[in-house]
């Protein structure tokens, strides 16, 4: 069942080279057809491949197709292999999975768009460059597909180039991320250097023998996280992602939210063998993302751009994704992966259905009451926030909890503490955001009430399944409290996952845990239904109170402008002063004068060209005396 | 027996003769005339080293190069022809259009 594999990729694949080649000529409901079912057609090889995977015993992982010898030069070896385990069946399936009901919503919400094939062209390449990235068997192939979704990320983003923001946002996000990249391709040669190899099998069997010190790994796997925060949009390269935001909502919903920000939580736990040795690399690993998730949280709270709170949000989510790989529970951090695209991408389509049926409206200040409005769209939009929030038996709780109890049971009480305030502050923000835009009174722009409607059903559908599984994503992870080996995703990734030693908390322990990530759910839902249900007063006090504080999260903390003074800045003017000094005058110099130099040359020369044949034949004389002169003399 | 320098003599008049006629005449065929009669002297040389060392090399060049001459004859003609046809003349000065 597992044979035909390598198709997944190379479905998306086909689909986007018909499009290229033809795609002006199709019409358009033939390119949404071809582009969805691509998709699904890949999404049923990823499912019957996942159920072959759980038929393979695991001496026989990982399943690995070598498709062609790429690069053999000397003792650098590189195949264009792709391998079938746990970890990337997982993503195949979120990938493939989400991937395939954001193309079909995507039908409707880019119905009137005049880029139609270009954008399904873009998202049928990005999924093929993601599943490359999932499932190439070496560090080589990983790369190629993550400068694929990286490159289409850039597309994506700046898909309305006219509009001046969205192509600065694609060119910012390229950019940022070029930062990280360099980083990640330094660890790769490093690991080849001194491996020899760079695929996964080999690394892991090498650092188990001890191929490297401590130190060595310790270096690789801080530059290979530094690749991953740009990617992932960590501190301190997080300030790309809520400008992607400039892209069309089902883009942030299947990049910037379910699968390519998740790709580094992906690499460090393809990688988990060499974190896991190196030790401190992890706790590195765990702080940052610990940060991230309280930081990009405070930053959601005065945000009034409705997707601007869910891009903070996702961040705050990768960040805790990267707790669980940096205590060492890279199952709790997959888990949350996967249990994140569900509702992330939820909420990122339920928010583009409130735009679609505003008019394109953005800004929450401009929304309210919309519950009576939309009703397929509010009870699907509430589901995603419950469950990210972490309201218990549904899919984030589950994931949440896994993480955090690994925290508290690695002895890192501050990470565990910044995991629970975080959640605090998840739970605020997005009821802040559902309480802004559903309840109290209206407060819409005269043209955006006029076209009021719910979204046409291309839309409402994919919103309702998400929803599905936002609530039973999470029973495939139960915590240890329901039972023991409830954990089947846990399980699942142990061919993959190199098991650390483990701390068992006792069921009291864990019990505890449970309730205080539930209680500060609670509270946190609490003091936004206080905030802006009860008394709406209160934001507006205490914005007046602290003037100050209000501002520094308003205005994102300056870490944009920060940047631009510490490094845009000076790197524009010193390219301005190169430009001015080197390009114009030494190289446009040199080229010029060789031009200028030929010219002068032609012109003399062309005064022997005179047009008479009497004059050549006097030359050609001339020259045949010469040269008798010559050979005689 | 006449000396070999005899023969070499009435080559390089004749090569001059044919060198002079083509710089003071204006009309392209006498040039074109003027151009045979080097050819021809070059021949005649060529017989007469080959005569002197005994070697046949000389005799197949002048074969060559009297095949050479005929079809330049025939090319050179036709172009003359054909630049009668557009231009209405055949003397060189008036022919001026490749000055760079």
């Amino acid at each position: 069942m597992t044979d035909y594999f390598w198709l997944i990729p190379f479905i998306p694949a086909l689909s986007t080279l018909i499009l290229v080649l033809f795609g002006q000529k199709l019409p358009k409901k033939y390119v949404s057809f071809q582009a969805c079912f691509a998709i699904f057609a890949s999404f049923v090889v990823s499912l019957i491949s996942f159920f072959g995977l759980l038929q393979t015993s695991h001496e026989h992982l990982p399943i690995i197709k070598n498709l062609f010898s790429w690069i053999h030069a000397g003792s650098f070896q590189a195949d264009l292999a792709l391998q079938l385990d746990p970890l990337s069946s997982i993503m195949t399936l979120v990938v493939t999975g989400v991937g395939f009901l954001i193309h079909v919503y995507s039908t409707g919400y880019m119905a009137d768009d005049e880029g139609y094939t270009r954008y399904f062209t873009y998202l049928n390449l990005f999924t093929f460059a993601m599943l490359i990235l999932v499932m190439g068997s070496n560090l080589v192939v990983m790369f190629v597909g993550w400068e694929g979704v990286g490159l289409c990320s850039y597309l994506l983003i700046g898909f309305w180039f006219e509009k001046h923001s969205a192509a600065n946002a694609g060119k910012k996000a390229f950019i940022v991320n070029r930062i990280g990249d360099a980083a990640f391709l330094l660890g790769i040669f490093f690991i080849f250097i001194n491996i020899g190899s760079g695929e996964f099998s080999v690394i892991n069997q090498a650092i188990g023998s001890g191929a490297i010190t401590q130190g060595l790994a310790t270096l690789i796997a801080i530059l290979l996280f530094i690749g991953a925060t740009g990617k992932s949009a960590q501190i301190p390269l997080y300030i790309w992602l809520p400008d992607a935001m400039e892209g069309p909502t089902p883009v942030s919903a299947l990049i910037h939210a379910a699968t390519m920000v998740t790709a580094g939580v992906y690499m460090v736990a393809r990688m988990n063998v060499l974190f896991t040795f190196s030790g401190s690399a992890g706790s590195i690993v765990a702080v940052v993302g610990a940060l991230t998730a309280v930081f990009a949280a405070t930053m959601a709270l005065t945000q009034n751009d409705i997707k601007r709170v869910l891009a903070y949000s996702t961040i705050s989510q990768i960040g805790y994704m990267f707790i669980g790989c940096g205590v060492g529970a890279y199952a709790a951090g997959m888990f949350h992966l996967y249990t994140h695209a569900f509702f992330k991408s939820l909420l990122f389509l339920a928010a583009g259905s409130v735009m679609h049926a505003l008019s394109g409206e953005l800004n929450m200040q401009k929304m309210g009451g919309l519950r009576k409005y939309l009703p397929l769209t509010y009870p699907t939009f509430l589901i995603g926030a419950i469950a990210i929030a972490g309201i218990p038996f549904l899919s984030g709780f589950f994931s949440k909890d896994a993480i955090l109890t690994s925290a508290y049971a690695s002895g890192q009480y501050f990470v565990w503490a910044l995991g629970i305030f975080g959640a605090v502050l998840t739970a605020f923000y997005m009821f802040r955001l559902i309480f802004l835009t559903f309840f109290g009174n209206e407060r819409l722009e005269p043209h955006a009430k006029e076209h009021l409607h719910e979204s046409p059903p291309a839309m409402t559908i994919p919103l309702v399944v998400l929803a599905f599984f936002s609530v039973v994503a999470g029973y495939v992870g139960l915590p240890v409290v329901v039972g023991k080996n409830m954990d089947f995703f846990g399980r699942f990734l142990e061919p993959v996952i190199h098991k650390a030693h483990e701390v068992h908390l006792s069921l009291g322990t864990e019990w505890l845990l449970i309730l205080i990530s539930v209680a500060v759910a609670v509270t946190g839902i609490y003091i936004a239904w206080v905030f802006y249900i009860k008394n709406p007063k209160i934001p507006h006090n205490l914005v007046a109170r602290f003037p100050g504080a209000h501002k520094l999260l308003y205005n994102k903390y300056y870490v944009d402008e920060i940047y631009n003074a510490m490094f845009v800045n000076s790197l524009i003017k010193g390219s301005e002063t190169v430009y001015d000094h080197f390009d114009l005058k030494v190289i446009d110099g040199a080229v010029n004068g060789s031009a200028k130099a030929t010219n002068f040359f032609g012109k003399v020369l062309s005064y022997f060209q005179t047009g008479f044949i009497k004059d050549y034949a006097l030359i050609f004389l001339l020259g045949a005396i010469l040269l008798l002169g010559y050979l005689l003399f | 027996m006449i000396p070999l320098t005899y023969f070499l003599i009435l080559s390089a008049i004749l090569f001059v003769l044919g060198a002079i006629a083509f710089f003071i005449k204006k009309d392209l065929i006498t040039q074109f005339m003027s151009v045979e009669i080097m050819f021809n002297a070059a021949n005649l040389a060529f017989l007469t080293f080959a005569k002197s060392t005994g070697s046949l090399d000389g005799q197949i060049i002048v074969f060559f190069v009297i095949t050479v001459a005929a079809a330049e004859a025939a090319v050179g003609l036709a172009i003359i022809l054909l630049l009668y046809r557009q231009k209405k003349t055949i003397k060189t000065e008036d022919i001026q259009s490749m000055k760079g």
